[in-house]
């Protein structure tokens, strides 16, 4: 093999790069964890400050991109995984990592308080949630009367012909929301009608945007008259003065949950059990309250400004495991019917 | 050659001693160069093509991924679509870039130096620049979205006319250079013999230029099938091998699938590549020592047209560049135009903020140091020294081949073979180390190319004076070689630092959580559909390599007065 003999060329190579970079002073003082996540750009900053306040000797370095790609890539990396902690990403995903072993079981302090949906069902904790996000219809108030599109109500008004290319949805294979949606499709009209459903509505759909972002930001700047995204994005937007009205669909809404657990494996146990301790206090959900209305913090009652009213009413029926489970199967026959019209990525 | 030769016979026995010193370390420095050519490029590329064969478990598959991609109709068509965009883009490009490059070379008009600064814009800003204004020129609300009649800028239109922004400066270079030649004696014999005007331009002007635009159809060619901001950004539903390949490792982590696309968007560049070399070499000297350079005379309505055709390209360019601008400090398009310098404040946006644009500066400055003196040394041990031919031969070949490596294929290929088990350098991954490898070797050949050129210009005579002086190799380098060249030498270390600082397609498999970089934030904010903050990244982008470029204009300048008198009688 050609293996050894490059070996030793490479080594004498590796002196020279070695003295070409002088590597960093190294920052001994503070663990750095490496934590994988899915949460929105604009949370990191905040939810990194508030931990690292509360645990000064530990640092946070954000792995983040959008579910699919974040859950794409720890399992790619499972042998061998980079990741010390996940916090924020679809419990969906978490609970799959789960039975495949991936994950270090801890039931973090005060782990018992929370409602008992938003933690895993077996003891010690797998994972614990944080919030729960739901998918909305953001309809742009100003571009739909101008080109005549009523505000839909609900997912059987998204069928109609005159939305004609003016819907944006994110490709569930990247997206956590997109496939939430897709799932909730299933549960709601059963499995037959739900991909049935997916054949009329992608006759409307612009484009399959790579994150879920995206659709409701697209339809706040009037790029697309509607977009399949998440509430918070809606609301924020709306917020932001994008003239957005955030739909709850009649139906009911697809829904996950963001979860922090710990990976197996990790050089960095207490550090990461310092971060799970961290996203289960009653500070860290007040945190999640200010951009979530479901959060598993009992009795905590938050209303993000421009939030849908009565999410919780609305939520789909998930079992958030058989959610993670149905993810590979799922996202194969979409990806079969649909990716041709996806956004690159 | 001649005075080499006396130079040699002159050596004294001590001499030899000296050139036997200077011999070794010459063969040592080619074993370098070619060592370091092998470790960045080609072990690398091989590791990419034997990942290609293997399946997810690393077991040996013969062509089982490759009967996968072309038995789906969804990964094939990408390459139809590539292939069609790029000629396309040609097409538009090449005319337009040869009357500009005409007008600046051949007529009197006024303002070319702004005609000129003008056009070079796109090359200081990412691709994905015009990509964007594009958006807010022609998307579904942008202000000019009437002139489309109901069409969609998103798809293959988008694509080709982003590109042909992109490329526009590329093929204008080469064309200047092909046009600013020419045997005055040709056009007088021509003009004796009562040839119109038209005539002159098919039979002296256009073949004199031949190889310039056969050269600039290829560069082109090559740009546009490889590069994948643009088609990221305004592709729509329009699948190329580009965002394919991206696709697949990033959204899907198949690697050995992206292996396959990875080796597919090679076949087009290698031959491109190819060709182009093989029709260069069939040039010969146009200009003999005879030939009267071609000085144009005014003919004002001549002159006039080609002004307002340069105005008008000229004026398209700036335009572009200035939608971006505008986009960056809207607070809300199209429903909130209020002025505001948020969407620069790109902590709100992504995770990295500023930090990520730091990360990009301090990638351009290693690259463009190291960059250059790695280029430069190269070039001045395979010009300037003799013997060894063989070494020198493969470390020529090793020199011109990155150029035929599209960068995302070269950063596909670092992942495999930088993050094998079994490799010792396997440390630098997930630094910003592999990145500068990474953008060093992407942009080695323009820059070999250039060193290589003002090294010929040199007379040999000066190593073979120095050589019967006894005067070291090496102190002849630094002594004179350097100082003579130092004009060719911050042309090389001002490309490497725009192109660091501007690339996507190099680095955006190779950045990690510390590393990220300014343009690979520009994707990724625009994958959350933050456009005005992915417009204010690729200006300050732009405003860095403007700024780097302006003084690298007044820097030569001063260095032509100081240093460079000589060249003046």
């Amino acid at each position: 093999m050609l293996k050894p003999t490059l070996r030793c060329l490479l080594m004498g190579a590796v002196a020279v790069v070695a003295a070409a970079f002088v590597a960093g002073p190294a920052n001994a003082q503070k663990t750095k964890l490496t934590v994988y996540t899915a949460l929105e750009p604009d949370q990191l900053g905040p939810y990194k400050t508030a931990f690292e306040a509360a645990t000064p000797d530990v640092e946070i370095n954000w792995v983040r991109d959008s579910t699919g790609v974040v859950t794409a890539r720890f399992l790619a990396e499972k042998d061998n995984p980079r990741a010390d902690v996940i916090w924020g990403l679809g419990a969906s995903s978490v609970a799959l990592f789960d039975s495949m072993g991936l994950l270090t079981p801890y039931s973090p302090k005060g782990s018992d308080k929370l409602k008992p949906a938003f933690v895993s069902a077996r003891q010690p904790v797998a994972w614990t949630g944080m919030d729960a996000w739901l998918a909305v219809i953001c309809y742009n108030t100003v571009e739909g009367p101008k080109n005549k599109m009523p505000k839909p109500a609900s997912w059987a008004d998204l069928t109609n012909p005159v939305y004609k290319n003016a819907i944006v949805m994110p490709n569930p294979a990247s997206s956590g929301t997109g496939y939430q949606q897709v799932y909730a499709w299933i549960q709601l009209f059963g499995e037959k009608a739900a991909w049935e459903y997916m054949d009329k509505l992608h006759q409307n759909i612009g484009v399959y945007t790579h994150s879920g972002s995206a659709p409701c930001v697209q339809a706040g700047k009037g790029e697309r008259v509607i977009g399949i995204g998440f509430d918070m994005r809606g609301a924020k937007e709306k917020t932001g003065g994008a003239p957005l009205d955030v739909v709850l669909a009649k139906e009911g809404a697809g829904w996950d949950m963001e979860a922090t657990a710990i990976v197996k494996g990790t050089k960095n146990l207490a550090a990461a059990q310092k971060l799970a301790d961290f996203a289960v206090t009653q500070k860290a959900y007040e945190m999640y309250g200010k951009w979530y209305a479901i959060t598993g913090w009992p009795g905590l009652i938050t209303a993000p400004p421009n939030y849908p009213p009565s999410a919780d009413a609305a939520m789909v029926k998930i079992d958030v495991v058989k959610m993670g489970v149905d993810r590979e199967k799922i996202l194969a026959e979409w990806i079969k019917r649909y990716d041709s019209k996806s956004a690159p990525k | 050659m001649t005075a080499f030769a006396t130079g040699d016979a002159a050596v004294t026995p001590l001499a030899r001693r000296r050139l036997d010193r200077d011999d070794v370390l010459m063969r040592l420095g080619i074993c370098l160069l070619i060592a370091w050519l092998c470790i960045a490029m080609a072990l690398p590329l091989w590791a990419l093509l034997s990942k290609s064969f293997q399946n997810q478990n690393g077991e040996f598959i013969g062509l089982a991924n490759y009967i996968r991609y072309f038995s789906t109709p969804a990964l094939f068509i990408s390459v139809w679509n590539s292939v069609m965009i790029a000629v396309v883009s040609t097409a538009f490009v090449l005319p337009l870039a040869f009357v500009y490059a005409y007008a600046l070379t051949r007529s009197c008009m006024r303002w070319k130096g702004l005609f000129q600064a003008l056009a070079l814009i796109p090359i200081l800003a990412p691709s994905l620049l015009p990509a964007i204004s594009l958006i807010y020129l022609f998307g579904n609300q942008g202000f000019l979205k009437e002139l489309l009649f109901g069409g969609q800028i998103y798809g293959a239109g988008g694509i080709i006319l982003a590109q042909v922004f992109y490329c526009f400066p590329h093929a204008l270079i080469i064309l200047v250079a092909a046009l600013s030649m020419a045997d005055a004696r040709l056009y007088e014999a021509a003009s004796a013999l009562g040839a119109s005007k038209m005539r002159v331009f098919f039979t002296v002007t256009l073949p004199g230029a031949k190889y310039g635009v056969i050269s600039a159809g290829f560069v082109i060619f090559t740009l546009v099938i490889t590069d994948f901001g643009i088609a990221k950004v305004i592709g729509g539903r329009f699948n190329v091998l580009a965002t394919d390949i991206y696709k697949q490792v990033i959204g899907q982590q198949n690697f050995e699938m992206g292996a396959v696309v990875g080796f597919i968007l090679l076949i087009p560049a290698v031959i491109a590549f190819t060709a182009d070399r093989i029709i260069q070499r069939r040039q010969v000297a146009l200009l003999s020592a005879r030939a009267v350079p071609l000085e144009p005379k005014p003919v004002p309505r001549r002159d006039w047209a080609m002004f307002a055709f340069c105005a008008a390209v000229g004026g398209l360019i700036f335009g572009i560049l200035a939608v971006s601008a505008w986009a960056s400090v809207i607070t809300r398009w199209p429903y909130n135009l209020t002025l505001t310098l948020n969407n620069y404040a790109f902590g709100d946006f992504d995770t990295d903020g500023w930090g990520a644009y730091w990360n990009s500066l301090s990638l351009a400055i290693w690259t463009a140091v190291l960059g250059t003196g790695i280029v430069f040394v190269g070039a001045y041990l395979l010009e300037k020294t003799r013997g060894f031919a063989l070494g020198r031969a493969l470390a020529q070949l090793l020199a011109i081949m990155p150029m035929a490596v599209p960068g995302l294929v070269l950063g596909l290929a670092y992942i495999f073979f930088f993050n094998a088990p079994w490799n010792p350098l396997g440390f630098i991954y997930g630094t910003l180390a592999i990145m500068v490898v990474n953008s060093m070797t992407h942009f080695y050949t323009v820059c070999h190319l250039t060193a290589a050129t003002a090294l010929k210009q040199m007379d040999p005579e000066f190593e073979a004076v120095s050589a019967s002086l006894k005067v070291s190799l090496l102190r002849t380098l630094v002594r004179v070689t350097v100082p003579v060249c130092l004009p060719s030498i911050l042309d090389i270390s001002i490309y490497l630092f725009v192109n660091a600082m501007t690339t996507v397609s190099a680095v955006i498999f190779l950045y990690s959580t510390n590393t990220k970089l300014a343009a690979v934030t520009i994707v990724n904010m625009d994958e959350s559909g933050f456009t005005a903050a992915a417009a204010a990244m690729a200006m300050t982008i732009v405003f860095t390599s403007t700024a780097v470029k302006i003084a690298h204009v007044l820097l030569t300048r001063r260095l032509e007065r100081t240093t460079q008198a000589w060249r003046r009688r």
